[in-house]
């Protein structure tokens, strides 16, 4: 499995009610239902992925954040709601953010960073919008309209007064290297980010 | 029957016709001394019987799912678009049940049987029965066929609603329910619809107040309005305009009221063939069933309540198109499970067709069918 869901593995208790908004082809629910007796629905708008899901025996609802939000579901239902590589395409991420915290007792989100070096330098010395293999889409046609960097994040969870309980760092092949750990706005590809609110 | 037999077909299938002895009472309060049932089967029960696949009909439906009665049959079963070797309900691999309801009138126990306390058709003495009536048949046909636990209870619209009782009813009892196009009860409007055609019916001067078996006649042109008007709520105004659009049957206008545009035609048509082999008091009856369809009812509306009994596993299928029973009352329905914590999986899927969607084997629907299926039959050993 992919480093960067083998970290979010890792933050999940066994037994965990879980949201996976964005789940994909259910990866990593099936994993978690398998290795960790988690439970709980992912939610999807593909429709060969909402398939794919249900052949694995993933609890899938075919539901889109953007123009349905999650109103549907309860406060505080969920130990955990996750969003892998969902935040930057949806049209405020920080309402999104809200709503997670508002259904489970802790988030996880996954996203590219757009500090990263290769980033900065590709538009310091082209002067365009960058393109990379964790972003390969063009300015004009891309589904990540909400980019942002580690300390952008870190800001936003310091205004909402969340607490950050655990920041993780891949590269494009989500590779976990001990130098990201040392400098993660410049070298890290991918941030995770395991949040909470603040006790009091 | 085409020139050779399909082959993902169940081929020549022959319905049987089981007797109940022990009777039934029904939500009603009156009881049924006995009663038959009228089934069909396609595929084998497998040796721990953990493969049996349970089709529940909608208003108009019967025990004929899949194949052919005879090799000179026009058409297949009512829902041979899903039934059948390498299909979503691959009869390979299940043994699938399907009967005809009690208050039907395709062979089971109805009103137009012979009330065996008077010798004469039970016409409008037939007493009314419920969906939870029919879970309850259903379960008593599940026993005398050797199925403890259905594998899957599947079922689209009136059908759909059956597989969502046996979940509350019998909860040890199937694994999944397949609930399609279908709704956690009816609305104000579709209760109109209903009414409209049940006045449809009894206005008709052949009704005879239910008895029209004794005058040797039939309500046809009050039955066939029903089924005008039920057709109507049936389809999608896309897919009737795509079908018909303004279409006359001649050039021009004639400037009277006989059928001019080919819609009207259409569902004349289809409103007398079906007065010829439905029964009046049987069509009251189903629509009736799913008037008082309301599993929250005991539950103070709260359907989520309701579910904390249940345990199966549920796939909820809606269409885009489908006004009758829209996608936001599937919804309703994935949230209560959602909010029971029941294990749901839930998909919107395009398509033009209306409410008739869930026979129509659109690729999208056969593809999350398939798939989902699949996994129960993986699930069954099968």
């Amino acid at each position: 499995m992919r480093p960067d869901l083998e970290i979010i593995e890792q933050w999940i208790r066994p037994g965990s009610r879980v949201l996976d908004l964005g789940c994909g082809d259910g990866t990593l629910l099936d994993r978690l239902q398998r290795e960790k007796q988690a439970s709980g629905y992912g939610l999807e708008i593909n429709p060969d992925h909402i398939t794919t899901c249900m052949s694995k025996g993933v609890s899938v609802i075919e539901q889109n954040l953007d123009t349905q939000g999650l109103g549907n579901f309860e406060d505080q239902t969920f130990d955990v709601v996750l969003m892998t590589q969902a935040l930057q395409a949806v049209r405020r991420p920080d309402l999104v953010l809200d709503e997670m915290l508002r259904l489970g007792r802790e988030g996880i989100v996954t996203f590219p960073n757009f500090a990263y070096w290769r980033l900065r330098w590709y538009l310091m010395s082209h002067g365009r919008m960058p393109e990379s293999e964790t972003l390969p889409y063009k300015w004009y046609d891309t589904p990540n309209i909400r980019l942002c960097t580690f300390r952008d994040f870190e800001a936003l969870c310091y205004q909402k007064n969340f607490r950050i309980m655990n920041r993780a760092v891949v590269d494009g092949q989500h590779r976990d290297r001990w130098f990201h750990r040392l400098w993660p706005n410049m070298l890290g590809q991918i941030a995770i980010y395991r949040i909470s609110r603040q006790e009091n | 029957m085409p020139d050779s037999l399909p082959t993902d077909s169940v081929g020549i299938v022959t319905p049987q016709t089981l007797h109940f002895d022990a009777p039934i009472t029904l939500a009603c309060g009156q009881t049924l001394d006995s009663y038959d049932l009228v089934v069909e089967t396609y595929g084998e029960l497998n040796a721990d019987a953990s493969n049996a696949v349970l089709i529940c009909h909608a208003l108009s439906g019967h025990h004929h799912a899949a194949g052919y009665h005879h090799p000179e049959d026009r058409k297949p079963g009512w829902w041979d678009s899903c039934i059948g070797p390498g299909k979503p309900i691959d009869t390979n691999r299940f043994y699938v049940v399907s009967l005809n309801n009690l208050g039907g009138c395709h062979g089971s126990t109805g009103p137009n049987s012979i009330n065996p306390q008077t010798g004469q058709q039970y016409g409008p003495d037939f007493p009314v029965v419920t969906v939870r009536d029919w879970v309850h048949s259903q379960a008593l046909l599940a026993d005398r066929l050797g199925v403890r636990c259905w594998a899957a209870v599947v079922g689209g619209s009136l059908g759909g609603m059956q597989a969502l009782q046996w979940s509350l009813d019998y909860p040890d009892r199937l694994k999944h329910a397949v609930v399609i196009a279908s709704t956690p009860r009816l609305t104000a409007q579709n209760i109109a619809f209903n009414e409209v055609a049940r006045q449809a019916i009894t206005s008709d001067r052949e009704f005879h107040d239910g008895r029209y078996y004794d005058f040797d006649v039939v309500p046809r042109r009050g039955l066939m309005l029903a089924r005008m008007v039920g057709h109507i709520t049936y389809l999608s105004d896309a897919s009737m305009g795509e079908k018909f659009g303004r279409e006359l049957r001649d050039q021009a206008y004639k400037f009277g009221y006989d059928a001019e545009f080919q819609v009207e035609s259409y569902l004349r048509y289809q409103g007398e063939r079906f007065s010829e082999s439905f029964d009046a008091n049987t069509y009251l009856l189903m629509t009736r069933a799913l008037d008082y369809f309301d599993p929250a009812y005991d539950t103070d509306n709260d359907l989520a309540k309701a579910l904390a009994q249940a345990s199966c596993e549920f796939l909820v299928l809606s269409f885009s198109t489908d006004w009758r029973f829209t996608p936001a009352r599937s919804e309703e329905m994935v949230n209560a499970m959602i909010s029971a914590r029941r294990k749901v999986s839930y998909a919107e899927i395009e398509s033009p067709w209306g409410h008739d969607s869930f026979l129509i084997p659109t690729p999208r629907y056969m593809d999350i069918f398939t798939a989902y299926m699949d996994r129960v039959a993986r699930e069954a050993g099968a």
